[in-house]
């Protein structure tokens, strides 16, 4: 069997796969809440409770309609922002002009009440929800095997990331979104709607969120409290890539991934509070984050 | 009986009575002055008297403000600065307001056009040759003095018929402050309506058809440029130079 640094390359490449696959979630989450904290000014602590939410609504779509994987994909993110337009509108938006931390015990609220209101409906056990036909089954690529479905949730992830990160540094849209998030005021008294775009924006990080949620349905089981279990390890990397800055978010996401995976390999032990280590050295060295602009 | 009415010059911006507020504290007591079309206007006054405050206001930046602001007979007080904006009112702050995420470029096309009639992009950079050179650069890597000229570039596109100019000239070197008085000249004879808050009134005297001098929030004297050097000495002391 073939081995690096006395690890068998399957154990190696699968655990770095895990970490990928670790690592797209924390892109997409990420790169929600550095969207929503750059232009709302909010921690939107639930965020974890709006992909759980994505994730249940796939689930109840199959369950009780027999609508599929693919439908749920595109309908999840439109109900789950929908939702989240709703809570922007007539509760987040009061809170724009004060403290950071109004706007964390807000949204901290509304996901303890979310997450109570599904742990009530569906309890805690966890629901299943099988991996689509035609993403089942897996390639062996000599060194290692990799279930098609892990693959798709990568290559999707990079490809919402990527698709995210140029619609926000070369459009038009994009430039508006940039420059509302140094100087909204300004920005609305060239004849923006500002208030209209922080909506939009929010409900879009929300919409990642949810498509995160239903891409996860299949890998994790359907668990009120899976987006509980996911939002700290999240905002460790928001903090480390540095808060606002939408490709920090996303590189970070990755790295740490692939971070907490080889952890895994070489130090098990160490797997589940390595980013957090890493999340101390880095605000010790760079308390702006690592892609971060403010000091 | 006085001399036969003249007919009175059309009024663009008509502000009355306006009040506003900052937080506690009350910073305009009925500024009342109009603004007739195809003129340029200075606000002048000493630091802290309101001029900003009286920028701000007409664009609905103060959230409180009361009194009344008719931009082409339409109400201004109460709406939102984007729907002032799009009556066609553009604004080119003190701080300049230059985006640092953002290119020259995209900077410059950053305000939408509201309406037909602005400056084409060729005609900007023909204005501001500089500004094409740096088209790539980040915003905010120009020179404070280019920094105004985009400031003031970027809302000549947008069909604003009015320009708010807050201290144009503030900070910059003598040969820059002169391209900008060129600038504001070639402004109005294209038709611009243009509202110059100033502390310098050598330079608004050069550029500007009326001054109102403004204290504590009020306007309390209005000069035409005409007179301007009639009236230097009660000026200086309003000025307290």
């Amino acid at each position: 069997m073939m081995t690096i640094f006395g690890i068998p390359t399957q154990a190696l490449f699968g655990q770095l796969l895990l970490g990928l696959i670790n690592g797209a979630f924390y892109a997409m989450l990420s790169l929600g809440l550095a969207l929503i904290f750059g232009l709302l000014n909010i921690v939107n602590f639930s965020h974890g409770a709006l992909y759980m939410m994505g994730a249940f609504v796939a689930w109840l779509l199959l369950t009780y309609l027999g609508a599929g994987y693919w439908l749920a994909l595109i309908i999840a993110p439109l109900a789950v922002a929908v939702f989240g337009i709703i809570c922007e509108r007539f509760l987040l938006s009061r809170l724009y002009k004060l403290d950071h931390l109004y706007g964390l015990l807000l949204t901290f609220g509304l996901a303890l009440v979310i997450e109570g209101l599904f742990r009530q409906l569906y309890g805690i056990s966890g629901m299943p929800y099988a991996v689509p036909k035609e993403l089942q089954g897996g390639w062996n690529l000599g060194f290692m095997y990799l279930p098609i479905y892990r693959g798709w949730v990568v290559v999707a992830s990079l490809v919402l990331c990527l698709g995210s990160w140029l619609l926000i540094e070369k459009t038009k849209l994009g430039a508006y979104l940039r420059a509302a998030t140094e100087n909204a005021t300004l920005v609305q008294a060239f004849g923006i709607n500002v208030p209209m775009m922080v909506t939009l924006t929010y409900g879009f990080g929300v919409a990642l969120a949810a498509i995160a949620g239903v891409l996860a349905a299949p890998i994790y089981s359907v668990n009120p409290l899976m987006g509980s279990n996911l939002i700290i390890v999240v905002f460790a990397v928001v903090v480390i890539g540095g808060m606002g800055s939408i490709l920090g978010a996303v590189i970070t996401g990755f790295l740490l991934g692939l971070v907490e995976g080889l952890t895994k390999v070489f130090y098990p032990e160490a797997a589940s509070t390595v980013i957090f280590v890493v999340m101390a050295i880095v605000l010790l060295i760079k308390p702006a984050g690592l892609f971060g602009k403010r000091s | 009986m006085g001399p036969p009415v003249m007919p009175e010059p059309s009024i663009l911006l008509s502000v009355k009575d306006l009040h506003a507020h900052y937080g506690e504290s009350h910073v305009l007591h009925g500024m009342t002055f109009d603004v007739p079309k195809g003129e340029v206007v200075t606000l002048l006054g000493r630091n802290g008297v309101g001029k900003t405050t009286t920028m701000r206001s007409i664009m609905g930046i103060v959230a409180k403000r009361a009194g009344s602001i008719r931009y082409n007979g339409t109400e201004t007080v109460g709406l939102p600065s984007n729907r002032i904006a799009r009556l066609g009112i553009a604004y080119c702050p003190e701080e300049r307001g230059i985006f640092s995420s953002l290119s020259v470029r995209e900077n410059l096309v950053l305000p939408p056009v509201i309406k037909p009639g602005g400056l084409s992009l060729e005609e900007v950079y023909e204005l501001f040759p500089r500004l094409l050179e740096r088209a790539g650069s980040q915003g905010t890597k120009l020179s404070g003095g280019e920094q105004q000229m985009l400031a003031i570039a970027r809302i000549l596109r947008t069909g604003a018929e009015m320009l708010l100019l807050d201290e144009p000239t503030e900070g910059l070197a003598p040969v820059i402050v002169q391209h900008i008085g060129d600038i504001i000249r070639q402004l109005r004879q294209r038709g611009f309506t243009i509202l110059l808050v100033e502390q310098n009134f050598h330079f608004a005297a050069t550029v500007a058809d009326r001054h109102y001098v403004v204290e504590h929030g009020q306007v309390i004297d209005m000069i035409p440029n005409a007179d301007l050097a009639a009236n230097m000495d009660k000026l200086k002391t309003y000025l307290g130079v």
